[in-house]
């Protein structure tokens, strides 16, 4: 059934009872199918955002139990716990997970479709069936890349970058490598969907008002994000094609083994591993950004609200992320620094350069706090661990984008390090900060606090305690990827350590289930607006009805829901000076 | 329409200095093509915001001649109210199947390539069926 | 009805705030933490930061390197992690009281722009400098070609010399010290990466291509290598030594093992059963590739 709707009504008009064509916002209950019927069939951004972000929590717990059977490996030198191919899979596999499966997925198809509709006062999507296929592509994808470990010769064992020539059919023959093609296939065109809906949700279905400089900085993250999966995703899928090609239908695009020799030397007949790598590192590094922007956009949500303030350079942050953006796809060769094939001051430069924006957004971040009444609840803790997580894991970075430094711990435990405190600092910090933020919004419900705070403090302390030995063991020369190490070099005291913090963040994980049960037995109720939240989605019920909004407050900056509340404080707007309004709002 | 229209012709004017740096530096074909299709992805609707903000405002000169606020949206005007966004906003195909139809006939087709072509005898006819039943879906309003 | 919903509050606008004065001067402090950071480049008392000193000449400029960029980073984040510490502590909520609203203050978001778009120059400079160093290609007569293959490595020394090894046992690279040593580097298969942890250096090997480097190995002793790009299947056990004696030794040990192999053209070691050159480079090419596709 489609909706034709009507708008949502002003907050201070007298509101007719229902049955006088006030259209659908009445939160009457929903028509049309029900129980499983109604989720396979359900375009409602919501009901689509809950489902990713389910599924992608799913996916986090299984990548990270396979992250648990890596550290015990590593605990001792010469480990038979797995054999070679099983921890070649192994890595293989969590990294695709966490990264294709989870990381994305839960920020851009689960947060966003579910935040960024509520925050722009949108009814929904711009096009809610095109989300509806994005998740049931996400879902076959993610089972498609399951389904590794159940065909014969295994899932695919070659890495989550896939190099060429070990992705060729002669290096990786088993069914496994192809299984992961389609996977990332399914998921790529998924993305790519999400990222169309994100960009039309934010140009086309603001409310009045709601120009584009009061958006959320969420949703300003969401839409680069959008755009950037547009840039990054097709450039994935076309490299996958292509291997596939090579793996099944004789092509030598990325192979030279038994292409055509003129005098022995390599001809234009043959094809590169460097062109994959290539290919895949343009997609890749906007991919890390794909990942990261969100996680940025949910910090820059809950900082403000629990330091009591607005955030600090608003218009600083718009510019920051486009800056992050645009350099983010011109960086993608330093990755393959160490292959002696790439322009290294190019890439160095721009490199180092992305430390300019991603200062400036600390400093905002930094600045929004200044001066404020910060209050310490769970979410609040979590973007502030997220705050730690990511400057050491940015200087690191920083120390990555000087090739000659990059040469001496390319593919060494110190770049694991640096990514899984990038990463694990956003996607996990961050997301759970987010996670714990929306939830009264999503269920109308509170999480337990005391439970959150353990849950944030063990991953806190397991997170450094997991992390920080590898920075060391990296220097001293452990490569990544290996399933075994020599006994006589003094490795084995760090790889105990770092299994000790696995394990402690694992624990924590436990507590985020326990807490989920905890709360849904004992249900506090939320209200519209726990935390005395800034943006439009704090305006609305908890959880909102369908199509969002009955009632919109007038939006006349970027913290609409504030200046509702609090008009003895309210935000200064952007944009040129304005006369005066044309109306005022009715007297009661 | 004007921040969306610069927002997306600024990625397209970097990434043409970008590639062209990166061009006459390196000689690369790989990288200098993405960074050239990337610059299109940027003027192809950068321009069309443009040209539609320029038709609704009148400009003369890039973005700049009449005066502002002329044939704003009242998503994009500072004083709209929310009165102003009355009448229907859009169409909102609440409820198909069909989504999940295509998805299936696309979870069969790849799996189908990888296999045995006989899943894609499956997978294909469902992707059939589902764009059918969305453009039917879409022309009357609703379910099939 | 409070009809001030209708129209922005004048005070808010750009408010200045207290926290601006003693920012601003915290930043040139930072700027001159890193200048004169970057002036113990010479490195004569910093400690390592964890990093091997570097056992070739190049090497070492990587080793300077890192202990500026550690310095730089220490600095720098450093400072930042103290303001966190301090907003976290120091703005700790005491009361109900809604604080002062502020949004922007232009000097401050301009300082913290321009200052680290300095600092990055300074690094990327420094960078430069001893980027060129470290892929400097001086001209040599001393020229070893590596082939790397699943799982082993080959040494190719001229005069048809010949030392490969694989997973059972690992091969020694013999190299002089104090010359400059061109290694020029192929794979026979996949890729594989060569790694010299207490040189600071490793380059990928590539099949479609060869790579070329140079070290000039500072002092006598055995450095351990591994393969350090995922190849498959042993790629955890694909190690190798690089053994550097004084020149003087070198040349008697190339000159007995080049008779060797006059003497016995037999003895040359083969590669194991099964690996052969696919990779399309021709046997010990003496050109590295000159674009990103080995033209």
């Amino acid at each position: 059934m489609t909706d034709v709707l009507d708008p949502p009504l002003v907050v201070d008009q007298p509101h007719e009872p229902d049955g006088h064509g006030n259209g659908h916002g009445g939160g009457h209950e929903a028509h049309g199918p029900t129980g499983i019927l109604k989720w396979l069939t359900s375009t409602d951004h919501k009901v689509i955002g809950m489902s990713y972000m389910i599924t992608s929590l799913v996916m986090f717990y299984l990548a990270g139990i396979m992250a648990l059977f890596i550290r015990l490996q590593l605990t001792s030198p010469h480990s038979t716990l797995l054999s070679f191919n099983q921890y070649n899979e192994l890595f293989t596999m969590h990294g695709s997970l966490m990264l294709y499966l989870f990381a994305g997925p839960f920020a851009f198809g689960g947060l966003a479709n579910y935040i960024v509709p509520l925050q722009i006062g949108a009814p929904d999507m711009a096009f809610p069936r095109l989300n509806a296929l994005s998740y049931w592509l996400y879902l076959t994808g993610s089972i498609t890349m399951l389904l590794g470990f159940f065909v014969a010769g295994g899932a695919a064992s070659f890495g989550w970058v896939a190099y060429a020539p070990l992705s060729s059919a002669t290096s990786s023959p088993g069914i496994g490598g192809d299984v992961w093609i389609m996977a990332l296939a399914l998921t790529g065109f998924s993305a790519i969907f999400t990222g169309v809906n994100l960009v039309a949700t934010t140009f086309y279905l603001r409310a009045p008002g709601m120009t584009m400089f009061r958006m959320p900085i969420f949703t300003w993250n969401m839409l680069v994000t959008g755009i950037l999966i547009l840039i990054a995703f097709p450039v994935l899928t076309s490299a996958l094609i292509m291997l596939f090609c090579d793996r099944h239908f004789g092509t030598h695009i990325y192979t030279v083994t038994g292409c055509h020799l003129v005098n022995g030397a390599v001809t234009h007949t043959c094809g590169s591993p460097l062109l994959w790598q290539n290919l895949f590192w343009f997609f890749g590094h906007p991919e890390v950004y794909i990942l990261a922007l969100p996680f940025f956009g949910i910090v820059t949500e809950v900082l403000p609200v629990f330091s009591r303030k607005p955030v600090f350079g608003y218009k600083g942050m718009v510019f920051a992320t486009m800056a992050i953006a645009a350099l983010s796809t011109g960086v993608w060769a330093h990755h393959m620094f160490t292959t002696g094939a790439v322009l290294l001051p190019f890439f160095s430069f721009l490199s180092l350069l992305i430390a300019v924006p991603t200062g400036i957004k600390f400093f905002n971040w930094i600045g929004t706090m200044w001066h404020g009444q910060l209050q310490f609840t769970t979410a609040m803790l979590f973007s502030i661990g997220f705050l730690f997580a990511f400057l050491m894991g940015g200087v690191t970075g920083i120390m990555l984008a000087s090739p000659p430094i990059d040469f001496a711990t390319h593919d060494t435990y110190f770049v694991v390090a640096h990514f899984h405190q990038v990463l694990f600092g956003t996607a996990v910090f961050a997301g759970f900060s987010g996670l714990y933020y929306w939830y009264p919004k999503m269920y109308g419900r509170m999480l337990n606090e005391k439970l959150g705070k353990w849950h944030f403090w063990l991953m806190f302390i397991g997170f450094w305690v997991t992390f920080m030995p590898q920075y060391v063991v990296g220097l001293l020369g452990m490569p990544r990827r290996v399933a075994s190490y020599p006994s006589n070099l003094g490795w084995q005291s760090y790889n105990i350590v770092s299994t000790v913090g696995a394990f402690i963040i694992a624990l924590s994980f436990l507590m985020l289930l326990i807490n989920f049960v905890v709360s849904w037995r004992n249900p506090v109720p939320a209200g519209n607006n726990p935390w005395d939240g800034h943006t439009l989605e704090w305006f609305t019920t908890s959880p909102p009805p369908h199509h969002n909004y009955t009632h919109l407050p007038p939006i006349r900056s970027e913290r609409p829901t504030w200046d509702y509340n609090h008009p003895d404080n309210l935000t200064v707007h952007h944009g040129p000076a304005k006369s005066p309004p044309k109306e005022k709002v009715p007297v009661a | 329409m004007k921040i969306e229209s610069v927002f997306l012709l600024f990625l397209g004017v970097f990434f043409g200095l970008v590639g062209t740096v990166y061009w006459f530096w390196s000689y690369e074909d790989g990288g200098t093509m993405m960074l050239a299709g990337t610059a299109a992805l940027g003027f192809l609707p950068g321009l069309y915001y443009f040209f539609w903000h320029k038709r609704f405002h009148g400009k003369k000169f890039f973005f700049w001649g009449t005066a502002h606020g002329a044939g704003d949206r009242p998503s994009d005007s500072d004083d709209a109210t929310i009165a102003e966004g009355a009448g229907v906003i859009d169409s909102f195909p609440n409820s198909s199947i069909w989504p999940f139809v295509m998805g299936m006939g696309a979870f069969f087709t790849v799996l189908g390539l990888v296999f045995g072509m006989w899943l894609a005898f499956l997978g294909v006819p469902l992707i059939i069926t589902a764009l059918t039943g969305v453009t039917a879906e879409s022309r009357r309003g609703g379910h099939v | 009805m409070d009809s001030s919903l209708t129209s922005p509050s004048a005070d808010i606008e750009g408010a200045t705030s207290a926290i601006s004065a003693p920012r601003a001067r915290r930043r040139p402090l930072a700027v001159v933490g890193v200048i004169a950071a970057s002036f113990l480049l010479t490195g004569c008392t910093l400690p390592s930061f964890g990093a091997y000193h570097g056992a070739t000449t190049q090497g070492r400029t990587t080793f300077h390197l890192w202990q500026g960029f550690f310095v730089a980073g220490l600095v720098v984040g450093g400072f930042v992690l103290l303001l966190i510490l301090w907003a976290l502590i120091r703005y700790r909520k005491k009361s109900e009281e809604i604080p002062k609203q502020t949004q922007y203050h232009t000097l401050t978001e301009v300082i913290y722009t321009v200052v680290p778009i300095i600092i990055v120059v300074i690094l990327f400079v420094f960078t430069v400098l001893a980027e060129n160093k470290v892929d400097a290609l001086p001209p040599t007569k001393t020229v070893i070609h590596v082939n790397a293959f699943q799982w082993g490595w080959e040494f190719d020394y001229p005069g048809g010399v010949k030392v490969i090894g694989d997973l059972t046992d690992a091969p020694t690279m013999v190299v002089p010290t104090g010359d400059n040593v061109r290694i020029y580097l192929n794979s026979l298969d996949v890729l594989h990466g060569f790694y010299v942890p207490e040189f600071n250096f490793s380059r990928y090997a590539s099949p479609g291509y060869t790579t070329d480097f140079s070290f000039n190995v500072l002092h006598t002793g055995t450095f351990r290598g591994q393969c350090t790009q995922l190849c498959g299947l042993y790629h955890s056990l694909m190690f190798f030594n690089v053994k550097a004696i004084t020149p003087s030794q070198y040349a008697n040990w190339l000159q007995v093992q080049q008779a060797k192999v006059k003497a016995d053209p037999a003895s040359v070691p083969q590669l194991p059963t099964g690996v052969k050159n696919t990779s399309g480079n021709p046997d010990n090419p003496t050109t590295s590739g000159s674009g990103a596709y080995g033209d």
